[in-house]
Formats: structure tokens, C-alpha cells, sequence
């Protein structure tokens, strides 16, 4: 073997394991499903209406125990103590 | 909080449609729209008939919103899976993608013109201002921002579909089938879908009187 063909056989060894990572990425990073759409605001935010369920506008932790208490009264084993 | 999901209870679904009612009341969906539905299979066979309403069972990893070419789907902080109107091309790959069929699209015109996608809210709105008219227009009613659970949920009769918090109703069917006693598939009627009330204690006898 020449000494010019050896040189570019060993340059071909040394740089083929690496072809891998010339792969280019062909997926967007900066965009992901659900991040288009920012506009709305949370339910907690808004003041809860006269003679309506109440919690603390603003105050996810109270609103979220408002509505449990109502999720619980679907169980009416729990509602009429049976 | 975990995320907001809907339960139904074949066992007492008795497909009166009052979910579908209440819905099409509360939000005043348009003609040929079904949010919700009640499905029924074996009907008509005595014990084997079971009915469950679908919508939107806001998925945790939605289809829709994964193939949607205009992204206008989005998840709210209480897991409800909601969609933007203004951006939606009515294009129906949020259809194809969805295993329960709860995308609709309305008639928007002669020749079968497709409307805007609409579909379950979970009674929370869409993108536009809380309970202002834009989005009831386009939406129907937000209940959740008055503290209030789905219609179809709380209007359910027999509550066969819950609504609310997957840990809590979740609990609540559990609870449910715990009543219901160590019963197979063969199992069905009123002790099935209410359980068995507790028995009362044997009234003890009178002290001194005849054994």
C-alpha cells in the first residue's frame, strides 16, 4: 500500500465511527404541541359569583377545596349517609 | 391538584341521555354538534346491555393536540385539554387522531362545508376572557371559573358519570365497587349499581324473656 492511500484509509477509519454524529436534527426544539395558545387565563383567577361557590380570588389552594368539596357530593353514599 | 377527568359507571348508566341534554342546555351547542353521547351495546339483551357516555376525556397525552398542523390545541394548570377557534383550520386531522370521535364539526355551509372543530370544554371556556360573551359564543358556558363541575356530570341522575378530579372520583368508584360486594361480570341490576344497603344489626333480645 502506498504511503498517500494508507494515510487516507487510516483518516477514513478514524472518522467513520463519528459519521453518526453529523446526523442534523430535524425536529424544531423551539416548538412543542400546546405552547402556541397562551392567552387564557385559570379559573381561580376570576371572583367567584354572588350566591355561588366561594373561594379566595386568586388562590388556586382555595379554589381547588371549593371544588373538591364539590366533586365529593357525587358520592351519595357519602352525601345521604348511606 | 392532578387533572380533570370524566368516569362512567356502566352499571348505572341507564341511557337517558341527560348528559347529552344538559350539555347541549348548558352550552348551547349548535345543531348536528354532539359534545357528549350516550353509547349503548347489547341493547336490548336482558343483562348484557351496557351504556357509557363519551366526550372529550381530555387525555393526558391528547392525539389531537399532537397532530394538529395549526397547534391550537392547549392544556390548562387543571388538565383540561382546550382549543383556540381563532387559530383552528377545521382541517379534521384532530378526528382521525381522537379514539373516542369527540371532535365535531358544524355545517358551516350548503355542500357540506365544514365548520371550526368543536368539542367537550370540561364547562371551562376556551382562550377568550372567563364568562365573557366571545366565549360563550364560541365555547359555551365556564363553569369551573364559578366553581362548578361539568353540567352533564352534576345533572346526571343515577350518577353513573362522575366529573372532577381523577383522584377523587377515582375514590368514589372505588368506594362504589367496594359496595357492591365480591360480584363477577354476571352481576347486574339495581344491588349491582347501588350496592347492597347495610344490614342491620338483629334487634337484641329482651332480658328475661322467652328463648
Amino acid at each position: 500500500m502506498r504511503p498517500r492511500q494508507a494515510v487516507l484509509t487510516a483518516l477514513l477509519v478514524a472518522f467513520f465511527p463519528l459519521a453518526g454524529c453529523m446526523e442534523v436534527e430535524q425536529t424544531s426544539s423551539a416548538k412543542q404541541a400546546g405552547q402556541t395558545v397562551r392567552r387564557d387565563t385559570s379559573a381561580w383567577s376570576n371572583a367567584p359569583l354572588a350566591g355561588g361557590p366561594a373561594w379566595k380570588q386568586g388562590d388556586r389552594t382555595s379554589w381547588e377545596e371549593q371544588i373538591k368539596k364539590r366533586q365529593l357530593a357525587q358520592n351519595e353514599s357519602v352525601r345521604i349517609g348511606n | 391538584m392532578a387533572r380533570m377527568k370524566f368516569l362512567c359507571d356502566a352499571e348505572r348508566c341507564i341511557e337517558c341521555n341527560g348528559c347529552v341534554t344538559a350539555c347541549k342546555n348548558e352550552n348551547e351547542v349548535p345543531w348536528g354538534v354532539n359534545r357528549r353521547r350516550v353509547v349503548t351495546i347489547n341493547d336490548g339483551v336482558v343483562g348484557a346491555e351496557k351504556s357509557i357516555s363519551v366526550a372529550c376525556m381530555h387525555c393526558s397525552d391528547a392525539p389531537c393536540m399532537a397532530v394538529c398542523p395549526v397547534d391550537c390545541f392547549y392544556r390548562t394548570d387543571d388538565g383540561v385539554v382546550l382549543h383556540d377557534k381563532d387559530l383552528c383550520i377545521g382541517c379534521g386531522y384532530c378526528f382521525y387522531a381522537c379514539p373516542f370521535g369527540a371532535p365535531q364539526f358544524p355545517q358551516a355551509g350548503a355542500f357540506g362545508l365544514r365548520g371550526k372543530m368543536d368539542k367537550c370544554t370540561f364547562c371551562a371556556g376556551g382562550p377568550e376572557p372567563d364568562r365573557s360573551e366571545a366565549e360563550f359564543k364560541k365555547y359555551g358556558r365556564n363553569r369551573l371559573s364559578e366553581g362548578k363541575l361539568p353540567a352533564c356530570a352534576e345533572m346526571c341522575s343515577t350518577k353513573a358519570l362522575l366529573g372532577g378530579d381523577g383522584d377523587v372520583i377515582s375514590d368514589i368508584y372505588r368506594d362504589r365497587v367496594a359496595r357492591r360486594g365480591n360480584k363477577g361480570a354476571e352481576a347486574w341490576g339495581w344491588g349491582s349499581a347501588y350496592g347492597q344497603p347495610p344490614k342491620a344489626a338483629a334487634p337484641a333480645a329482651p332480658a328475661g324473656g322467652k328463648s
